[in-house]
């Protein structure tokens, strides 16, 4: 597989928020048929390398490719044209939409391929008897699914997805995350982000660690053992540059080795 | 029997107010843009009909099959460049903006049309009427705007219910980001959206022109702008049923306040706005949002 070209490479990508460096010469290669999956604790710049890679956030320095073709100063709408669709953090919806308009502009500016709305209603199928309902009655595990469905009717080649857990029951998350194999027989490339790091691994066929808007360790699950991971989260491996120990990270860190 | 025949009357006003609130309730709506120039780009396109009629002679009420596209141009044309480069700024940029752009226009009418009244000649149009008993009478011109007006609204209407690119307007509406994560280049809905305000704005300039003098300053002094404003309140942001609603809701209560003072009539109207404001200030539908 890595003999081939990356579907996606991101090359030392500089991002700034005002003041902050919030990505310090951050790269990755994403291959086709790729889970790849961006962990790291809160404020580690993971969701800023998405918005970067679906063009919300410019760099200050570094490029995008998609297919070997530099497309970093392209507009996220243009993006989704080359095949680059992600689903924010938050989901997002058209609150004051249906559930079916939403995947009708999901639709909109759609790509060749084998997503359409009907299929979507096939992958979630309590979705057509509730076409009507607008997207602000859904339950938060609800309008995740109806995210996902907008932004795979565009038929992306690259589908990035921000945070998916976020704010979700854990047993929600899971139904979401059992979709994902039927995502990937069709032939899309994941790009995700994800807090919880053992959801994460379960899922991924690559992980990549930021920490501080640097990469700390990047690899393929089954190489990496709890504590290099752990390390790479915390910062521990080098005092230089401890890491944001708060309780909210330590939860999420993983309880044991795969 | 007075009472009545007041009340035909301010509805049939309501239906001009409710054409002149529209397109600010649509670009509030869509990009949260308050146009204070809107009431200077209606007397705009009153004097481009004049100046449509002067040089092609064609009948005056004609003239707003030109003037309708061509400020529906320039409202694409002013939405990308002037309104998006000041929504860059932020929210108060182009309040001041179109603030600036109203006392531009203003001025600039003044300088090439003098400040003489004007009206578009329209022929016996503007005066014709027919009576319903011996009291009420109704203007041809009047009833003429007033279904224009709920057509227009009732149009707008489906094509923001019903129609793909009305469907993207809506979507633009509540999120810009998600919808350019969906392939949509938002400032081009917005030129859309723009262009249909700007066209609504030029309908009821020239309904406004053929109903009543106008000049320079009509836009802002003639209370147009402040009728715009408070037909949108009291009906509720963001509904055009509602628009409509506190269109004709304003225009029976100034109608009827005239009945009661001749100068009684813009301070009734501001009564109503106030009490709605303070009583309901969702508005009379607020309840439920319509677009």
């Amino acid at each position: 597989m890595t003999d081939s070209s990356p579907l996606l490479e991101v090359r030392e990508l500089t991002v700034h928020h005002g003041q902050l460096r919030a990505l310090d010469n951050v790269s990755l290669s994403v291959f086709a048929g790729d889970v790849f999956a961006m962990i790291g604790a809160n404020g580690a710049g993971k969701s800023t390398l998405l918005r970067s890679v679906c063009g919300l956030h410019r760099p200050t320095s570094g490029s995008v490719l998609l297919d070997g073709t530099d497309i970093t100063g392209l507009r996220p709408e243009k993006r989704v044209a080359a095949g680059i669709v992600m689903v924010p953090e938050g989901r997002r919806l058209f609150p004051s939409l249906t559930l079916e308009e939403n995947l009708q502009v999901g639709a909109t500016y759609t790509r060749e391929g084998p997503w359409s709305i009907a299929r979507v209603y096939e992958l979630f199928n309590w979705m057509p008897g509730r076409r009507r309902q607008l997207a602000a009655q859904l339950s938060g595990g609800e309008q995740q699914a109806v995210a996902i469905g907008r932004a795979l009717v565009a038929n992306p080649r690259v589908l990035l997805l921000d945070e998916l857990s976020l704010g979700l029951a854990p047993v929600v998350v899971q139904r979401i995350y059992d979709t994902l194999p039927e995502l990937l027989a069709t032939g899309v490339t994941v790009l995700l982000v994800e807090q919880d790091v053992s959801q994460a691994l379960r899922v991924a066929s690559r992980v990549h660690c930021l920490l501080e808007g640097r990469t700390t360790l990047t690899g393929e699950p089954a190489g990496l053992t709890a504590e290099s991971i752990e390390a790479a989260y915390f910062g521990l491996a080098s005092a230089a540059a401890p890491g944001p120990w708060t309780g909210d990270s330590a939860r999420t860190l993983p309880e044991e080795s795969r | 029997m007075t009472w009545v025949n007041d009340i035909v009357q301010g509805v049939m006003l309501g239906g001009l107010y409710a054409l002149f609130a529209c397109g600010l309730s649509l670009l509030f709506g869509v990009m949260k843009v308050i146009n204070l120039a809107h009431g200077d780009l209606a007397i705009v396109a009153a004097y481009g009909a004049v100046g449509i009629v002067a040089l092609t002679h064609m009948p005056g009420a004609w003239s707003v099959l030109l003037a309708v596209p061509i400020f529906a141009v320039v409202g694409y044309l002013v939405q990308r460049t002037l309104i998006q480069a000041s929504l860059n700024r932020g929210v108060l940029t182009t309040l001041l903006v179109t603030f600036g752009l109203s006392v531009v226009i203003e001025n600039a009418l003044q300088q090439f049309w003098s400040a003489n009244a004007r009206t578009l000649q329209i022929g016996a149009l503007a005066t014709d009427h027919f009576n319903i008993g011996s009291q009420i009478s109704i203007g041809y011109l009047d009833l003429v705007i007033l279904i224009a007006a709920v057509a227009v609204l009732l149009g707008l209407q489906y094509y923001l219910s019903y129609s793909k690119q009305g469907r993207l307007i809506r979507a633009v509406a509540d999120d810009r980001e998600a919808a350019q994560l969906c392939g949509a280049d938002y400032r081009h809905i917005f030129g859309i959206a723009a262009a249909i305000a700007f066209g609504t704005v030029a309908l009821a300039g020239t309904a406004y022109g053929m109903y009543t003098s106008f000049y320079p300053s009509s836009g802002s002094s003639g209370f147009l702008v402040l009728f715009a404003f408070e037909a949108v309140v009291i009906g509720g942001l963001g509904s055009l049923w509602g628009t409509l609603l506190g269109g004709i809701a304003l225009g029976v209560v100034q109608s009827i306040g005239g009945q009661i003072g001749s100068t009684d009539q813009v301070i009734a109207g501001q009564l109503l706005f106030l009490v709605v404001l303070a009583a309901m200030p969702q508005g009379i539908t607020g309840f439920r949002r319509a677009a």
